[in-house]
């Protein structure tokens, strides 16, 4: 860990009319690092997401990439700089098959004429790259279930090469083993020297991908925690704000936390 | 390749081969040729399975109303009434291809109907009573047919109005400047022996033109599939086997010369099946080849993600209504055409909807769906001649007016409740 980090946000502030969103918000991740942003809701993880993203940028705050300053102010500028988003919905086109979908937007063409073999080509290599099982990459993503669709978002957002990757709730509709196929993936990704942050509420996964654990609560930085030494209770308390109550106690019974 | 989807390995698929579905691709390249010819029906059939209508049921439904139609009265399958049938298919049919590309977008455009009326009415006015030469006159009745689409998608688009509403309004507005066009002269007649009148009526009387056209159709198919299958099994892909591809181009010839034949019987091949034919052929490679194509069917399945992905939607939507607007235009020149006039009558029968009815049923039989992303324009062949079958048919027999227009709407609603049961049949497979 002793790069410095690709992506530090610095005092990052925003706010809703009245409504004080972010507040003086810190954070950092590294290459090869996967941060887990972890909050209750109305915490101010999406807002968090969404200035990262370019989608609405920061009040005030310092975004700096790879230690300089740099502005975030449009989807556009994030994507350039190398920041890939996944979000909840997953945004795909149903109706188009795998491949099309992967390279929606930055088709391989020969003077406007799809190369479909080339990109049938790259898809096959990308999904065997990432381990990802689907029955075949011409099948429209409709017929795909919800955990291969997440891996196809993913691994569409690898397309562009980023170097930092937001991932949105990604294990919020799957099942027990297609959440762990995608775990397996995220720390695939990893290792192959990506930054990530994963935006969570399941205690489970964050202790078994993340290396590092920052809590939101109310719009402001309330922990940062090595997961290696850190307790799902001292989690929960510190997003709960409360170091004993209801929740917590529950949750010491079994690993199947929380929410 | 799903019916009618835009995926990579289909074919510029003919009436009978509109694609198998590619989850089966890599069992059906290790079996033999028996089972890639029950894979193949299988796929025609659609189904349950994807959600999906194959063109089978249609193909069926069309053998059906032949026989029911042929029996009640026997001229309906002879030559000259087929030859017929392929000519008054191409005026709708155009119209239907536009209201493809819209519909492709998950959109909708209900002017259709009076946009061509005012292009025929546009022709006439233009050219009878002004004197404009034939071709410039040509030129600007299916311009103007652009522009009007171009005016659609603005207010679409731009403004956020439904694209059903403005449509709508255009209907009205169109078929209204029509009528006001020919008000001062009423009926004009169109100059029988001129370029407009020889798009319905000029026929190749050579044998050899509808042999060559169906030679060079299956040919061409057969080379495109063969070509693409080496390209995939060059770099390893797996790929639909070979015996598949001369099933397909078997099936594919054994109904181009069947219909090259019976045309010769009569006449030959008509120049309006031609142009017809051609206009499928680019708008199927545009929509499934091509980098443009692909970004209107990612706006159909999702038009978050075709935002994301960088997509200029509402550019896409302007150009939609333009090239429904532009097609529009140009198949009413071959109902005027046929015609051989632009009257306020026919003007009125246009704004009452018949062609746009018959022209969304079209769209709709053949397989494209209402909700977007699914369909191409080859599925407008089939629907249309299944479409004009029945009026041919009831025409022959004399069948009245107010009997027809119930039958044409009951075959809408049949087509369009049957592709919202498919639709039901993917939601219930977990798709949203």
């Amino acid at each position: 860990m002793a790069h410095p980090p690709v992506l530090a946000l610095r005092g990052i502030t925003k706010r809703f009319g009245g409504v004080q969103a972010l507040v003086d918000v810190d954070l950092q991740v590294r290459a090869g690092e996967v941060v887990a942003l972890a909050g209750d809701n109305g915490a101010g993880k999406s807002t968090l997401v969404k200035v990262i993203s370019g989608v609405s940028p920061a009040d005030r705050g310092i975004i700096e990439w790879e230690g300089r300053p740099v502005q975030v102010k449009r989807p556009h500028d994030a994507h350039a700089l190398g920041i890939a988003t996944v979000y909840q919905d997953l945004a795909m086109c149903d109706n188009l098959d795998v491949v099309g979908n992967l390279f929606l937007g930055r088709e391989i063409d020969r003077v406007g004429v799809l190369d479909e073999v080339e990109m049938e080509r790259r898809a096959r290599d990308l999904m065997r790259a990432l381990s990802i099982r689907i029955p075949d990459v011409r099948m429209p993503v409709a017929a795909l279930s919800a955990g291969q669709r997440q891996a196809v978002a993913i691994s569409r957002s690898l397309m562009g090469a980023p170097k930092v990757l937001l991932l949105d709730e990604p294990t919020a509709a799957l099942g027990v083993e297609q959440t762990s196929h995608l775990l397996d993936l995220i720390e695939g990704v990893r290792d192959r020297g990506m930054a990530i942050i994963l935006i969570s509420h399941n205690m489970g996964d964050i202790k078994a991908v993340a290396d590092r654990v920052a809590v939101l609560r109310l719009g402001r930085n309330n922990g940062l925690f090595d997961v290696s030494t850190v307790t799902q209770e001292q989690i929960i308390s510190s997003v709960t704000g409360a170091a004993d109550n209801a929740v917590a106690h529950r949750s010491k019974g079994g690993e199947e936390a929380w929410p | 390749m799903s019916r009618g989807g835009p995926h990579g390995d289909g074919g510029p698929a003919g009436p009978g081969s509109a694609g198998p579905v590619t989850t089966t691709r890599e069992r059906r390249a290790a079996h033999g040729w028996q089972d890639s010819v029950r894979e193949y029906v299988r796929d025609l059939r659609g189904g349950v399975r994807d959600g999906e209508r194959g063109p089978l049921l249609v193909i069926a439904g069309l053998i059906v109303i032949w026989i029911v139609f042929q029996g009640l009265d026997d001229k309906f399958l002879s030559p000259r009434n087929l030859s017929n049938l392929s000519v008054d298919i191409v005026g709708t049919g155009l119209v239907a291809v536009g209201i493809v590309f819209v519909l492709l977008i998950r959109e909708i455009d209900l002017s259709v109907g009076s946009v061509s009326g005012l292009a025929g009415a546009a022709f006439a006015v233009l050219n009878v009573n002004q004197g404009v030469p034939e071709w410039l006159a040509v030129i600007v009745a299916v311009a103007a047919g652009t522009a009007v689409g171009a005016f659609h998608g603005f207010f679409h688009a731009w403004l956020g109005v439904p694209a059903f509403v403005v449509t709508l309004a255009g209907l009205l507005i169109w078929n209204g400047l029509t009528l006001y066009l020919l008000g001062a002269s009423g009926t004009i007649n169109i100059d029988e022996e001129g370029l407009v009148a020889s798009l319905t009526s000029r026929h190749f009387g050579s044998d050899l033109a509808a042999y060559a056209v169906a030679t060079l159709g299956t040919g061409g198919y057969f080379l495109a599939a063969r070509r693409r299958r080496s390209r995939h099994l060059a770099t390893g892909m797996p790929y639909r086997p070979g015996g598949e591809i001369w099933l397909r181009t078997g099936l594919l010839a054994v109904v181009a010369f069947a219909g090259a034949h019976t045309l010769n019987r009569f006449q030959g091949l008509p120049l309006a099946l031609l142009i017809f034919l051609v206009i499928l052929v680019v708008s199927d490679y545009v929509l499934r080849r091509t980098r443009y194509g692909r970004r209107v069917y990612a706006l159909g399945g999702g038009v978050e993600a075709a935002r994301r992905a960088g997509i200029g939607v509402e550019r896409v939507r302007v150009a939609m209504f333009m090239v429904s607007g532009t097609l529009a235009a140009f198949g009413g020149l071959f109902v005027a055409s046929g015609l051989t006039s632009a009257s306020p009558t026919t003007a009125r029968a246009a704004g009452s909807g018949m062609l746009l009815i018959n022209a969304i049923a079209a769209a709709v039989i053949g397989g494209t769906s209402l909700f977007g992303g699914r369909g191409s324009p080859w599925s407008v062949l089939l629907g249309v001649v299944v479409i004009q079958s029945i009026a041919s048919g009831m025409g022959l027999l004399g069948v009245q007016d107010a009997v027809q227009f119930m039958i044409t709407g009951g075959v809408l609603l049949a087509a369009v409740a049957a592709d919202a049961l498919s639709r039901r049949a993917q939601a219930r497979r977990g798709r949203p």
